[in-house]
């Protein structure tokens, strides 16, 4: 077990585990409305499954907000 | 150096009372020209803020109406405004609180032909904006202007927001591109809570007027998030981004783009 921070929270995690992993384990519900930190660097999306997390690593999720747009219903 | 009447003495006495702002801090608020982009729920707390701390000029963007489901948030308009364009409602309520403040009305959608000549007309823009497009469009045409803006985001009981200033990390050193059309956050679980609204609109206000004044620092190269149900807030360490396509030191942008809004987004109201 290693411990990594996910959005400023310590966890326990099993190592070896890829950003990619990692969204799917946190249960991102929509990973392509999610953009990712690693240690404080940008994360390209393409390089997810490619970069592998470590102990005391610092993953963040930002998310896309827009600005609580009326509620649309798909037409 | 603006002589201030005795009625401007006592309207801004709170401002004057702070030794960060005194009366020259006032000066420079009023001497100010904001840009409001969206008059809608977070647009209508920054606006009223902004209106009753008597910055100078306030433009206003915005091609809709007022909408009966708008007035859960959107506090600056009323329900005798529904159907009335939201600039007009919004300088209608400005006026009300603050005679001194200039307003300048845009009825019209920002877009790539218009974003510069309007962004360029005024000192600090604030993105009040509901969709993404538009977020990266002012984005783009604040960097390439010079431009400081505080970008804002709300959804469900969460806000976030941060403040761009030239140098600093934009909105693209976060998130690159605009999601995927059709990704955007499932149509279903929309909506805000309306008060969400009004605290990242007050933050927006805030960091503005913190701008004008010099006081403090501005939440730059930090995103601030809030979840409104454990009220817990948090700043995210955020920085510019090199390889940024429009801030970095080689930018591949060299032109403003009207990305498509994504499917369940269109349509309006």
């Amino acid at each position: 077990m290693a411990k990594i921070y996910v959005n400023g929270d310590v966890q326990e995690v099993n190592l070896p585990l890829n950003v990619s992993e990692l969204i799917k384990q946190q249960d991102v519900q929509q990973p392509e409305m999610v953009s990712v930190q690693v240690n404080e660097e940008f994360a390209e999306r393409e390089d997810w499954e490619s970069i592998q997390l470590k102990e005391d690593d610092k993953v963040d999720f930002l998310y896309f907000m827009g600005g609580g747009s009326e509620l649309r219903i798909k037409s | 150096m603006i002589d201030f009447t005795e009625e401007q003495i006592q309207r801004y006495s709170r401002h004057i009372l702070l030794q960060d702002v005194g009366v020259e801090g006032q000066e420079k608020i009023m001497n100010a020209r904001v840009l409001v982009v969206g008059a809608g729920g977070l647009g209508a707390p920054v606006s009223l803020y902004l209106a009753a701390a008597g910055i100078g000029t306030i433009g206003i963007v915005d091609a809709d109406v007022v909408d009966l489901s708008n007035l859960q948030r959107q506090v600056i308009h009323f329900t005798k405004d529904v159907g009335v364009p939201k600039v007009k409602s919004a300088e209608e309520k400005i006026k009300a609180i603050n005679p001194d403040v200039k307003v300048d009305t845009y009825y019209e959608f920002l877009d790539s032909s218009n974003a510069l000549d309007i962004i360029n007309e005024y000192d600090f823009v604030v993105d009040g904006t509901d969709n993404f497009p538009v977020k990266f469009l002012i984005n783009d045409a604040c960097v390439m202007a010079g431009k400081p803006f505080s970008h804002g985001g709300i959804l469900r009981f969460n806000g976030q927001t941060f403040t761009h200033l030239p140098g600093t990390a934009c909105y693209r050193c976060m998130f690159k591109e605009p999601p995927p059309a059709g990704a955007v956050p499932t149509c279903s679980q929309a909506g805000v809570l309306g008060a969400i609204a009004g605290m990242l609109g007050t933050i927006q206000a805030a960091e503005t007027l913190k701008y004008f004044t010099g006081i403090g620092d501005l939440l730059t190269n930090r995103l601030l998030t809030f979840d409104a149900k454990t009220m817990q807030f948090r700043t995210v360490p955020v920085k510019h981004r090199d390889s940024c396509a429009i801030c970095g030191s080689h930018p591949t942008i060299d032109h403003l783009i009207d990305y498509e809004q994504a499917a369940c987004d269109l349509k309006h109201n």
